[in-house]
């Protein structure tokens, strides 16, 4: 049984030479793939300076204002503003436009660190999963993740007020997990369709409850 | 492969992400996710919609020298965090919890052994190893049990429990793990507060053996 784990032990992350292909898939359909996204890859393929204060333009006042939320006095929140872009700069290998769309991917670090700094603890992450060797860099996969995530942004903003609070309650981190509600199971697939199928389910489920 | 049958719920999920659950509770779902291409992808899709609560927060501005600040320090040199990797049987976040180091097993009889990765006001997480044919003492909880199979499997009054699986217990279950035929059965297990033990030996030792 030891065995069947295998596949997910750590091995090297895509290959450079493939990721430039990837970011060329995406350079070639700007109208759809975002700003934010080509702003992400431009760092973590270029270490492009330009592109990273664009996304400090964009997110630096997001998480001021999400991280102030949970009760952060402002100069506190700017630390934790100045360690998350940071991170951004620093962890740009561990992107992956085909898992995550940046937005997701900077509120897990922005968390991460508020939870860091609040309860001066090492929070535990889980292990990065290895790149399938053989795995094509699939440019409908990231434009699917990008769609997904504009139909679940535009789904939040439609909830009722008292709904959305909720929601925003639970992922500001306010509310114990017996709090929020319990949600049923993924459908199987491989790991790309099934954060498609995930983020479709869970859009559904959002807009049941309105 | 043998699928994983018994999986993180989502409401664990969602407070992982946003990092409301006890640590031991988040060594547990960290390290099931890093098992389970499932519960991987249901993280990525609660992550996706924390993503878009970021998204339509309202901003707030920033002192106008921060930004600067941020890109002058881009350069500056960073001592890398280390990064811990399956180990054996132990994915990375457990490695982490061990730092790095094997475990430290004491006997609790019958071969049964634990080694303690930390304990605390907020519950404890230990990893158990239990030989076939052996049961876990019986014991009930005052709160929330989470245990990850890791090696071998068990059953209990509740069902098969397998590489990868997570059984969750809550204080209304008086439950004698009992580790099956084949490898011995090590497990991930985390409780927010003290295990309390049915039978009188294991009562009084546990102030000895913290758990």
């Amino acid at each position: 049984m030891l065995l069947e784990y295998n596949h997910i032990k750590p091995a090297k992350r895509i290959p450079k030479s493939m990721r430039r292909e990837d970011k060329a898939l995406v350079a070639a359909s700007p109208v759809i793939v975002s700003q934010q996204t080509e702003w992400m890859l431009a760092v973590r393929d270029h270490r492009d300076k330009v592109a990273f204060a664009a996304l400090f333009d964009h997110f630096g006042t997001r998480l001021k204002g999400f991280i102030m939320r949970s009760g952060m006095p402002s100069a506190q929140a700017e630390e934790v503003v100045q360690d998350v872009m940071l991170t951004v700069w620093r962890k740009a290998a561990m992107f992956d436009p085909h898992r995550a769309q940046v937005s997701a991917w900077i509120y897990q670090i922005a968390r991460n660190r508020q939870i860091d700094v609040v309860r001066k603890e090492r929070r535990p992450i889980p292990e990065e999963l290895a790149e399938d060797p053989g795995a094509e860099p699939d440019a409908s996969q990231i434009l699917a993740i990008e769609q997904e995530a504009g139909l679940l942004r535009r789904t939040l903003s439609q909830l009722k007020p008292d709904q959305k609070k909720v929601i925003e309650m639970a992922y500001l981190g306010e509310l114990t997990h017996q709090e929020i509600s319990a949600q049923t199971g993924l459908p199987l697939g491989t790991i790309k369709s099934r954060i498609r199928l995930g983020l479709e389910r869970l859009r559904h489920e959002l807009k049941a409850m309105r | 492969m043998t699928a994983i049958t018994h999986h993180t719920p989502d409401a664990l999920l969602a407070a992982y992400a946003a990092g409301n659950l006890p640590h031991p509770f988040a060594v547990v779902v960290a390290t099931h996710v890093s098992m389970c291409l499932d519960c991987r992808a249901a993280l990525g899709a609660h992550q996706a919609i924390g993503g878009a609560v970021l998204d339509t927060t309202d901003t707030v501005e920033l002192t106008y020298d921060l930004k600067a600040n941020v890109l002058a320090m881009l350069d500056a040199p960073v001592l890398p965090e280390p990064v811990f990797k399956q180990s054996g049987v132990y994915p990375g976040p457990v490695m982490e919890a061990l730092k790095g180091k094997p475990p430290r097993w004491k006997n609790l009889g019958t071969g049964v052994r634990q080694s303690i990765l930390s304990a605390g006001d907020k519950g404890s997480v230990r990893l158990l190893y239990i030989p076939p044919g052996q049961a876990v003492p019986d014991h009930s909880h005052n709160g929330m049990e989470l245990t990850l199979v890791l090696q071998g499997s068990f059953s209990d009054e509740t069902g098969q429990f397998g590489v990868g699986d997570l059984e969750i217990a809550d204080e209304h279950l008086g439950h004698t793990p009992i580790a099956n035929a084949g490898a011995p059965c090590i497990c991930l297990a985390a409780t927010d507060a003290p295990l309390r033990f049915s039978s009188f030996m294991p009562r009084l030792l546990q102030p000895l053996f913290r758990i």
